[in-house]
């Protein structure tokens, strides 16, 4: 039995559907990541969650209990909001404390439960201080202390580091790992940075304009994106997405792209390509991630898929780790991922290695993915 | 999304309605003491309320009779010219008061309230004060010839063709400081870059400020014009305390007029259809002014 | 107009500074001269306001003017001086100023933070009240004071005042609210707090700034006001404003010009007192209400 289960879950803000019937559901401990563009639902979904908002139609169960109609402080949940949403006239001791004390918690209990959550977050020297004299990354500890010490069943997260510089975020991104691994709660968790999705989640659950798009674990989703959206979402920089068309020859399938000058560009497809003999002689879109598009040396030497192809390359961006060179195909700028010191010049032309194991498929028509 | 939507709690309903009640006398207040209270006098205005509230219906009677008084008229007019000076004085000194304050003047925290405070006070007291220092027999006029100025003469208060002007410059001495701080305000929001831009495109001080900065202060000089012409159109305080709406009838307003029509002439019908005029003539200026104050702010 | 308010980029030559300075204070000297016409000509004997001149400083100082204007002076028919009307002001003033203010910072955050549909429409009636010229109420509001009983009682005017104060209360906070962060209340919902306990806990330590601009506001508009006075009070009842004009325009005996400034003095003290020690915040509700919904 799932611990946090969503069924068929809709959301109407008068005229509009806001969620248009979502089903999740996630087992005890672990983290689910709810990512997508802004105005996908995300926010509004984990409002529900939270009770702060209410659902049209659905149900949604936290341990097996039905919560619906439950008040937000009914349903032992905690959140930590994306400005941290501290009191701003309380100390830190009493912003962790405010809810012990609404429920009439008394004194010393608190007291103890304050001083607990603040020495596992490392924040016992904040406990006098006021919200305004804190920095942002201390900010943040006492709204993730504020959560902790009501013992939650579930953790909510609403895009807590977003106000976070660069460097703190990934610092802090690998804190609420090391929290989540330690603590074992079950975690909600809203961003639109798919990097932070793929990093946290145990299952991310895709959303775009209130529809569910995939829900699986991060390799699923990175690896068997369902859909165009999928694909194109995930990951950075995003998959290239070329048109091709499909066309069979005396020994099997092979793919045709146009260039921006001379012939196309064709690439024999591996045998047991079988799902798209259906489209041969039709068009399909090419999706190929750029660590799969590489300089020759560069390729995965354990792949069998591996094909080379001559492109034309029109610019080159080197970035340190990688270098990354872009080319033109089916109409489409492409992006490949080569080694730092690969050579290559922009104008040239170069011998680019296809990993065809790692491609996927789709459906021009219906964005879905066939292979 | 900015609400905090009401959570259904199967516990207690009542905490779901509570916001709603809480805010329910309020509302109730305002429907019955201000809408409610317009319908009852749009309707005395066309009844034949004398010295008591009377239902005999008698359509636009109170209207046609309104319309045709010189008393009414002399009001109106004197409205037009109280009101197009006082809007137009507290405009422009206001702006040029901001503008020479915004010169980086050291002194501005000081003179900035100096200019201000008259609006901390009742308009009856600035009638007073106003009353006896225009008064040619103890003020202005009474002083100069005790300098030694025995021509100088200075009798507007007692004339009738020119009392009007004094309630102007009373009502100017009053508000042009506010207006001074409206668009002082204005002036501080201009984003400097735009200034130091037209510097080096070579403009001097007097174009940049009549080609781009009093450009820019268009929405101030909108909200000067409601809030200055909403005024205008209630100002009854400060008549009655420097003129009393005389000499004879050179300074009555509307709001005078409507004053002594209800109360003391005892023709309420009459009262209550200027006061439904007025009421008329703000909503004009006003209800403009809201919906598109209101509709920027929700695109915004 | 915040002091941290950036300084204009324009520079000007030292000789227009000159100038610009000398027209600040000229018109400085402009809008002293009716206060300080009023001080002077309050502590000279009548006589010396008579024969001497409105500008010049007493030559024989006195205060009695000020005990005349304060307690012995002819209001109406009786010799009471402005004390009992000051007094009938400030009984007026301060419940009209708590309730109104209550109700407005209550009435803000249920608009801001319990939306519910059709709260637009009722803030923008509230908001349309603020407008109305109050001539348009002035007969139903007589009436309405007749049946409840509390005709020509401070009581009422304080009611009336009350009353048509909830625009602007309601205004300001609602404004003011609409700035607070909406997740401060969804953090307290979860922390399990109630409506009240959300507003008294974590809305009201936070709206000491706008307490303040209301509370000026409303002080300055109510203590100032002369329509409702005028309309509904009785002789007993009267607030100073009226009392004021009662005793500077009354035709009979002779005119006591420096009995009047005191009393004018007398009755603009408590809101100038107010406007020296909270200039900020006056200013501040002067621009809230004049611009913007």
């Amino acid at each position: 039995m799932p611990f946090l289960e969503i069924k068929s879950l809709e959301k109407r803000f008068g005229n509009v559907d806001v969620l248009k019937g979502i089903d999740l559901a996630i087992e005890e401990g672990g983290f689910l990541v709810l990512v997508g563009p802004s105005g996908c639902g995300k926010s509004t979904l984990l409002n529900t969650i939270a009770g702060l908002e209410t659902i049209t139609a659905g149900e949604i169960h936290i341990n097996g209990r039905k919560v619906n109609d439950l008040h937000p402080s009914e349903r032992d949940i905690a959140m930590v909001f994306q400005s941290y949403a501290l009191y701003p006239n309380m100390t830190v001791a009493q912003n962790i404390a405010f809810g012990m004390e609404i429920k009439g918690v008394p004194k010393p209990e608190r007291d103890k439960a304050v001083n607990d959550v603040s020495e596992t977050l490392q924040i016992k020297h904040l406990l006098d201080r006021k919200p305004s004299q804190l920095s942002g990354g201390q900010r943040q500890r006492v709204a993730m202390g504020r959560a902790l010490v009501r013992r939650p069943l579930v953790f909510l997260f609403d895009e807590p580091l977003s106000n976070l510089d660069a460097k703190l975020r990934v610092d802090m991104r690998t804190e609420i790992k090391r929290l989540h691994q330690s603590m074992k709660t079950t975690i909600v968790y809203v961003t639109h940075d798919q990097i932070e999705a793929m990093t946290l989640a145990s299952r991310i659950a895709v959303l775009k304009d209130g529809i569910l798009q995939q829900f699986g674990t991060p390799a699923e989703i990175y690896n068997h994106p369902s859909n165009m959206f999928v694909a194109d979402f995930m990951g950075s920089p995003a998959m290239n997405l070329i048109p091709a068309s499909v066309e069979a020859n005396g020994h099997g399938l092979r793919l045709s792209m146009p260039q921006r000058s001379g012939d196309p560009l064709t690439l024999a497809l591996p045998e047991g390509a079988g799902r798209i003999a259906k489209h041969a002689g039709g068009n399909v879109i090419f999706g190929i991630r750029p660590e799969a598009l590489t300089d020759p040396d560069g390729a995965d030497r354990n792949s069998a898929g591996v094909v080379l192809s001559e492109c034309q390359i029109e610019v080159v961006e080197p970035a340190g780790s990688d270098t990354f060179a872009v080319t033109h195909l089916g109409g489409k700028q492409v992006v490949a991922r080569l080694r730092a010191d690969a050579r290559v010049a922009a104008g040239s032309r170069m011998k680019l290695a296809f990993n065809l194991d790692k491609a996927v498929f789709f459906d021009p028509g219906t964005q879905l993915r066939i292979a | 999304m900015a609400q905090a939507a009401t959570a259904p709690s199967a516990r207690n309903y009542l905490q779901e309605l509570l916001p709603r009640l809480v805010l329910a006398p309020s509302f109730a207040a305002v429907l019955i003491f201000v809408y409610g209270f317009i319908l009852f006098t749009g309707y005395l205005s066309f009844t034949d309320s004398k010295m008591l509230p009377s239902f005999g219906w008698v359509g636009l009677e109170n209207y046609s009779k309104l319309w045709a008084l010189p008393h009414w008229w002399r009001a109106l007019g004197n409205l037009g010219i109280f009101g197009s000076l006082y809007i137009i004085i507290c405009s422009v000194l206001g702006l040029g008061l901001a503008i020479l304050l915004d010169q980086k003047i050291r002194a501005e925290g000081v003179l900035r309230p100096i200019y201000l405070y008259p609006m901390a006070l009742s308009f009856i007291v600035t009638g007073t004060a106003w009353k006896w220092f225009l008064d040619p027999g103890i003020g202005l006029e009474h002083t100069m010839h005790q300098w030694g100025w025995e021509s100088f003469s200075f009798t507007w208060i007692k004339d009738r063709n020119f009392a009007i002007y004094t309630v102007v410059i009373a009502a100017v001495w009053q508000s042009s400081g506010f207006v001074m701080a409206m668009f002082l305000a204005g002036l501080r929001g201009v984003d400097n870059e735009i200034i130091k831009a037209a510097q080096m495109d070579g403009a001097s001080n007097l174009t940049i400020y009549r080609r781009i900065i009093i450009p820019m202060m268009r929405p101030v000089f909108l909200s000067a014009f409601v809030v200055l012409a909403h005024l205008a159109i209630k100002a009854y305080d400060l008549v009655v305390a420097l003129t009393g709406g005389g000499p004879g009838q050179a300074t009555e307003l509307p709001a005078t007029f409507m004053y002594s029509y209800t109360f003391t002439r005892n023709s309420m019908g009459i009262g209550a259809a200027s006061a439904t005029i007025m009421l008329i003539m703000i909503a004009s200026v006003i209800v403009p002014y809201l919906y598109s104050e209101l509709s920027t702010g929700r695109k915004s | 107009m915040s002091a941290a308010a950036p300084d204009t980029a324009v520079r000007t030559a030292s000789l227009t500074r000159i100038l610009i300075y000398c027209a600040l204070i000229l018109f400085a000297f402009y809008y002293l001269l009716p206060l300080y016409v009023m001080l002077v000509n309050s502590v000279k004997p009548l006589d010396e306001i008579r024969q001497g001149d409105m500008l010049s400083l007493p030559q024989q100082f006195t205060l009695d003017p000020w005990f005349s204007a304060w307690s012995t002076a002819q209001i109406g028919v009786q010799p009471t001086g402005l004390k009992p009307y000051f007094l009938n002001s400030i009984l007026m003033v301060v419940p009209a100023v708590a309730a109104s203010t209550l109700l407005g910072a209550l009435n803000g955050y249920v608009l801001t933070k319990w939306r519910f549909p059709g709260d637009n429409l009722v803030f923008t009636l509230m908001l349309l009240s603020c407008f109305i010229p109050f001539q348009i109420v002035l007969i139903p509001m007589a009436k309405v004071l007749g049946l409840l009983g509390i005709a020509g009682t401070t009581w009422g005017l304080s009611l009336v005042h009350a009353i048509y104060g909830i625009g602007f209360t309601t205004l300001f906070f609602r404004n003011y609210y609409e700035a607070f962060p909406t997740e401060l209340v969804r953090a307290a919902m979860i922390d399990g707090a109630s409506f009240f306990q959300i507003f008294r806990r974590i809305l009201l330590p936070s709206s000491g700034p706008i307490i303040v601009v209301t509370v000026i506001w409303q002080f300055t508009n109510i203590w100032n006001d002369f329509l409702f006075g005028v309309s509904f009070a009785d002789s007993y009842s009267l607030p100073m404003t009226v009392a004021l004009n009662n005793l500077v325009s009354s035709s009979t005996g002779v005119k006591e010009y420096n009995v009047h400034f005191a009393g004018a003095i007398l009755a603009a003290l408590p809101t100038l007192i107010v406007y020296v020690v909270s200039g900020r915040y006056f200013v501040r509700g002067l621009m809230a209400g004049a611009v913007k919904g």
